[in-house]
C-alpha cells in the first residue's frame, strides 16, 4: 500500500543548475512550519545526490523521491 | 556542599574550554584567483554552503581583488603604477577572463553565452545572491594598496569589510572548512 504524501508547498526548481536547487530549497523549507512537507521539482541530475546531502546536513527528512521523466520530485519534511 | 560547588565550577571551565576548541559551522575561503572559472566556483561553493546552514566568509586577495571593482566607479589621485594596474587588471565581474581557453576573449565570450543558455548563474548574479544570503566578504588591504585600488572604486556590498591576514586567520581557525582558491 503506498501512502499519498500531501505537500504543504510545491517548489518548481526545474531548469536550475547547481547550486540553485539547494539554495532555493534551503530557503523554501523555512517558509513552512516544522512537520510540514515541501514538494520540490528539479531537473538537475546532481540533485539526486545533493538533496540527500543537504537534508542530512540541515537535519531535514526526505520522505520520498520520485522520478517523472526528466523531473525529480522530492518530498521533504521540515524537521529542523 | 562547597566541594560540589568547586566540582561544578571545574566542569564549567572544562566545558568552556571544549567549546573554544570546537570550530563553528563556518566556511572560510581565500579567493586569490581573478579567473572567471575559479571565482565562479568560489561563489558556487559559498552560496551552497549557506544552503547547508553554514556561515560563510570570503577573503579576496591579490588577483581576486580587482574582481570586486565597480565598473562604473573610478578613483583619482593615483600614481603611475596605480594607474597602470588600474588599466591592466579587470574592472569588475564583467571583465574577468577564463583561466584556460580564453583565446583573446573569444573563449570567455563563448563560455558566458553557454552559461546563459544552460541557466548557470553569472558572476554578477552570484554576487547578488551571495549578498542576499549574507555571505561576508573581506578585501585584502595589502593587495588594495599594492595595486593602488581605492575603497571608493569597489562595489557596494552589504556585508563587506577591508582587512588583513589576522582577520582571515581568526575566521579560519574557528571554521570547519578552509579553502584557498
Amino acid at each position: 500500500m503506498s501512502e499519498e504524501i500531501k505537500a504543504d508547498k510545491v517548489m518548481d526548481l526545474r531548469g536550475m543548475p547547481c547550486p540553485m536547487p539547494v539554495v532555493k530549497i534551503s530557503k523554501g523549507i523555512k517558509e513552512v512550519e516544522i512537520g510540514q512537507v515541501v514538494e520540490a521539482h528539479s531537473t538537475d541530475p546532481g540533485s539526486l545526490t545533493d538533496f540527500p546531502a543537504w537534508a542530512r546536513t540541515s537535519g531535514n527528512e526526505i520522505l520520498k523521491t520520485e522520478q517523472d521523466g526528466d523531473v525529480i520530485k522530492f518530498f521533504i519534511k521540515r524537521t529542523a | 556542599m562547597e566541594a560540589m560547588q568547586e566540582k561544578f565550577e571545574e566542569f564549567q571551565a572544562q566545558i568552556d574550554a571544549l567549546k573554544n576548541k570546537t570550530p563553528d559551522n563556518k566556511l572560510s575561503m581565500i579567493v586569490f584567483s581573478g579567473d572567471l572559472d575559479k571565482v565562479l566556483a568560489s561563489f558556487v561553493i559559498a552560496t551552497g554552503a549557506v544552503a547547508m546552514g553554514m556561515d560563510v566568509v570570503m577573503f579576496f586577495t591579490f588577483w581576486g581583488t580587482p574582481v570586486l571593482r565597480d565598473r562604473n566607479k573610478s578613483a583619482g589621485g593615483k600614481d603611475l603604477m596605480g594607474k597602470m594596474f588600474g588599466a591592466m587588471l579587470p574592472k569588475g565581474t564583467g571583465a574577468v577572463k577564463l583561466s584556460k581557453m580564453n583565446m583573446a576573449g573569444m573563449g570567455t565570450a563563448m563560455m558566458k553565452s553557454l552559461m546563459k543558455k544552460k541557466n548557470v548563474a553569472s558572476l554578477e548574479q552570484m554576487l547578488e545572491m551571495a549578498e542576499e544570503l549574507g555571505v561576508r566578504i573581506y578585501i585584502c588591504e595589502m593587495s588594495m594598496d599594492l595595486m593602488g585600488f581605492k575603497r571608493e572604486e569597489m562595489i557596494e556590498y552589504k556585508h563587506m569589510g577591508f582587512a588583513g591576514v589576522a582577520t582571515f586567520l581568526e575566521e579560519a581557525q574557528n571554521s570547519k572548512i578552509q579553502l584557498f582558491i
